[in-house]
């Protein structure tokens, strides 16, 4: 083996430790690059500090982070699936018609503003709530995996079928008799915090954990990055994006137990127009709308400074009138934020 | 990983063939990619697969790795049958391959892109960084690869590429190799190199199958070849038997004799021709310095030099593909505005880009639209563009180069390569242009193809136009009257008609004569442009 080393060496190697060297800095750089909406996150702090003495108080920050829980569960979802190259426009629909459909099997014939099925023990509002969630992300696999459909119309179809049909069930009204172990986890508070910030928080790091260490996690950057390449190394393609879909539209189901939990009802319009917020979160995180790139931690940087910006604002008075607009600008803003500080191009 | 790959290559007992295919066909809809094709490797060969575009290799290959399953015949690996067709990781010991298109992921790290998929023992362990750089520092230590494991992929060079990819298809364990055109995106010391750790691997006992469209390839490193042609195994010899010509022939199905007939043929090179194209101290910032240039009408002039030698991007420039730091382009009487390709088509140049998947076809289009993409303007009144014409003169074109295509409203990526590539010429040939850059016109072309294009290019100039090939490739340079050459940056020579082969590759690879060979900067070293663009998206 030795004598193969000493025929190649002396051509590459006399490059070989300075270049090295840099791709160690570049490498530590890489790591910074997820980091690169912290900043911004201080300096909205600081913003927040000067603009109003309520903003640096607990209940302020826990309201702040109560307010992420929904959207950020949204948000590891469309983690996972923009990065293994997907997307599914359908996860805020989902929010709001998974609720639904579980509370309308379980709630009772009659007596209530609102008459489900009772076909089930109400107990099992939560499981179905998940169950149906799994479904949506089975059917949409389906399409575009087996089917080969086109996934962004896929599930733009979807979006739109899904929010008719929890229309259609709710009879466009919200649904406030909500059985009690459906809005406990949005409701309960452990140890003097939310229960969905605990929730939302475990979650997270078991995602981002998953992404970073396991081997099924790593396939979903190979699958993003060049999914020939990734079929050829044996990881199983397809299989592996499916359920990353179904994954992703259980996380959304689940946000809207947290949400309906937080709220005391399933309002009809639940979830609607989220979908731009979720995309625009995950992609100032640093995820790549081509796949292949991004972590989870990013994409949670992401969701936090939106929603400090629209704390920041409300606290300073701005008046709610001008909050679409400042939205709009801040996400562009903080693209324009991300895309210098990683030096890298969006395509 | 390392335990297998140290294993003596061979048994005691008799050499079973590592892959023995008998009897393989394969049809896909009605198209007919395989006819009872058959091919033997023996252990520590390296076997050359050959054919014309569409003689079946890319499927033998699919089936040879398990990517597809036959419709009929047999396949053995070392005498045992072949795994069932799915399980992957049963194929992978046995067979590896390095494809033509890269399937490393640019976006992960070298040590990461090595065990892809086996990073850790059991899907639910976590994965440790730490091991896993160390075990991709040894398998690359093992086979002699200076590669950074913590490098992105995407940082290497195409040849610190394809070293990554043998070396993780070496650490499967298995003992019979692919390459699918390993050599087309190397420069001439890239594929030195290549070959000097193909014949060290052989030396181990690794047998390989090299397919190539470079026949010259397979006279330096293979022992054995198989010729492939429609769809059916016609011949398997050894090289030293058969000669330059009959390989050919094989691959062709025809005499070579008008191969050599219209390379051989040429018009007497005219000195008293008007200058059609004057390039005067050009200098790209961090490429080339100071590069003057003359071509006359009707003349064929080669711009030849190495991957980092900056003649593509010389080639680009005159096509107003980058600005200029200084220097100036004139084509006929009109100086062309360096960095604008509009300037430089209305100037009346054309240009036949280097590669034609990235710079060349529009994948999904017709061959109509691809050919006309240059000259919409012609095809309507008001900035229309008239089916009925474009149809016309689509037509027009596709006689013109002989490309063989069911319909012009064919979409492109359907055609065999040599026929997309004569679209791209087409294209280039549609603006009637007076000065025509073609950059390696013949890549990744079969034999007859490239002979067709580089006399159509040979017919530009007959016309009283002017025609600069930029490439490495000698049966390319053959063609041109004359031959400048360039070494990092600098014209470094020039041939006229009638150089000797041995005087060119000195220059091209910047050794002249007695002197010392420059070694200090390989091209590998250089952050050539050109190399990043390949690999690039």
């Amino acid at each position: 083996m030795s004598a193969t080393t000493d025929l190649t060496e002396p051509a590459v190697s006399p490059a070989e430790p300075a270049a090295a060297d840099v791709t160690r800095r570049r490498v530590d750089l890489g790591r910074f690059r997820e980091l690169s909406l912290v900043p911004a996150i201080l300096v909205l702090g600081l913003i927040g500090f000067i603009v109003s003495p309520a903003f640096l108080t607990s209940d302020n920050l826990i309201g702040v982070l109560q307010q992420s829980t929904e959207l950020s569960l949204l948000v590891l979802a469309t983690t996972f699936i923009l990065i293994s190259g997907r997307m599914d426009l359908s996860l805020e629909s989902t929010i709001g018609v998974a609720p639904v459909i579980a509370v309308w099997l379980v709630l009772p014939t009659s007596g209530g503003r609102f008459n489900g099925l009772g076909l089930l023990p109400e107990w099992t509002a939560v499981p179905l709530c998940l169950l149906v969630g799994a479904l949506i992300g089975a059917v949409n696999g389906f399409l575009i995996l087996k089917l080969r459909l086109n996934g962004f119309i896929v599930t733009l179809g979807a979006l739109t079928m899904l929010r008719g049909l929890q229309v259609a069930l709710s009879e466009g009204q919200s649904i406030v008799e909500l059985p009690s172990s459906f809005t406990y986890l949005g409701k309960a508070s452990w140890l003097g915090m939310p229960a969905a910030i605990w929730v939302c928080g475990l979650l997270f790091a078991i995602g981002g954990s998953a992404l970073a260490w396991l081997r099924h996690g790593r396939a979903l950057y190979a699958i993003g990055g060049n999914s020939e390449a990734a079929r050829t190394a044996g990881i199983r393609v397809d299989r592996i994006v499916w359920i990353v879909l179904i994954a992703g539209s259980v996380l959304a189901a689940f946000a809207g137990i947290l949400y309906s939990g937080h709220y005391g009802s399933i309002s009809a319009t639940q979830g609607s127009g989220w979908i731009f917020q979720v995309f625009a979160a995950t992609v100032i995180g640093g995820v790549s709308l081509n796949g292949g790139k991004g972590s989870v931690f990013g994409a949670l940087t992401g969701v936090l400074t939106l929603q400090l910006v629209v704390n920041v604002m409300t606290l300073a008075g701005v008046p709610p009138l001008w909050n679409q607009f400042l939205n709009g600008a801040i996400i562009i803003v903080a693209l324009i934020i991300s895309r210098f500080a990683s030096g890298e191009k969006q395509e | 990983m390392a335990d297998t790959a140290t294993t003596p290559p061979t048994g005691p007992g008799t050499p079973a063939p590592v892959a023995e295919a008998t009897g393989i066909s394969k049809r896909f809809g009605a198209t007919v990619a395989l006819r009872d094709a058959r091919i033997i490797v023996a252990p520590g060969e390296s076997h050359a697969l050959v054919g014309r575009n569409g003689a079946g290799k890319s499927t033998l290959v699919s089936i040879l790795t398990g990517l597809q399953q036959p419709d009929t015949g047999t396949l053995r690996f070392s005498g045992e049958p072949a795994p069932d067709f799915g399980d992957i990781d049963a194929w992978r010991s046995r067979v590896a391959c390095v494809y033509q298109r890269s399937t490393v992921i640019g976006d992960l790290t070298v040590a990461e892109n090595l065990f892809l998929n086996r990073q850790s023992a059991g899907a639910v362990q976590p994965i440790r960084w730490r091991q896993l750089r160390r075990r991709a520092e040894e398998l690359l230590a093992e086979y002699g690869v200076a590669v950074n494991p913590a490098k992105r992929a995407k940082e290497l060079t195409v040849e610190q590429r394809q070293f990554v990819e043998i070396a993780r298809a070496l650490s499967f364990g298995a003992r019979f190799i692919i390459l699918d055109e390993p050599t087309a995106k190397l420069d001439a010391r890239g594929i030195d190199r290549l070959f000097e750790k193909l014949r060290d691997l052989q030396r181990q006992g690794v047998a390989f199958l090299f397919i190539s469209h470079h026949l010259q390839e397979v006279y330096d490193l293979c022992s054995t070849v198989t010729v492939y042609r429609d769809a059916a195994h016609i011949l398997t010899a050894p090289v030293a038997e058969l000669g330059h010509q009959a390989l050919v022939e094989a691959m062709t199905g025809e005499s070579a004799s008008k191969v050599t007939a219209t390379i051989g043929e040429r018009l007497a090179p005219r000195s008293d021709s008007a200058e059609l194209l004057a390039i005067d101290g050009l200098t790209l910032p961090g490429v080339c310095e100071d590069i003057s240039l003359s071509v006359g009408s009707g003349e064929v002039v080669g711009l030849a030099g190495a991957t980092a030698s900056g003649n593509v991007q010389v080639g680009e420039a005159i096509a107003g593909l980058h600005r200029a730091k200084d220097g100036r382009i004139t084509v006929g009487a009109r100086t062309v505005r360096t960095g604008s390709v509009p300037s430089a088509l209305a100037a009346g140049v054309g240009l036949v880009p280097e590669d034609r998947h990235l710079q060349g076809l529009v994948n999904n289009r017709s061959v109509a639209e691809n050919a006309t993409l240059t000259v919409t303007a012609q095809l309507g009144p008001f900035g229309t563009v008239l089916p009925a014409r474009t149809k016309a003169f689509a037509g027009r074109m596709i006689r013109d180069l002989d490309i063989k295509t069911p319909g012009a409203a064919t979409p492109v990526s359907a055609l065999s390569g040599g026929n997309q590539q004569k679209v791209v010429v087409a294209r280039a040939l549609a603006t009637d242009p007076h000065v025509l850059v073609a950059i390696r016109p013949t890549n990744g072309v079969d034999v007859k193809s490239k002979e067709f294009l580089l006399g159509r290019i040979r017919q530009v100039a007959d016309d009283g136009k002017a025609a600069l090939i930029v490439s490495d490739e000698l049966d390319d340079l053959k063609v041109c009257d004359r031959v400048v050459v360039m070494f990092h940056g600098r014209v470094v020579a020039e041939f006229d008609h009638g150089w000797k082969d041995e005087d060119l590759v000195a220059a091209i690879e910047g050794v002249s004569g007695e002197a010392a060979p420059v070694t200090t900067f390989p091209a590998s070293a250089v952050p050539a442009s050109s190399g990043a663009d390949e690999h690039g998206r």
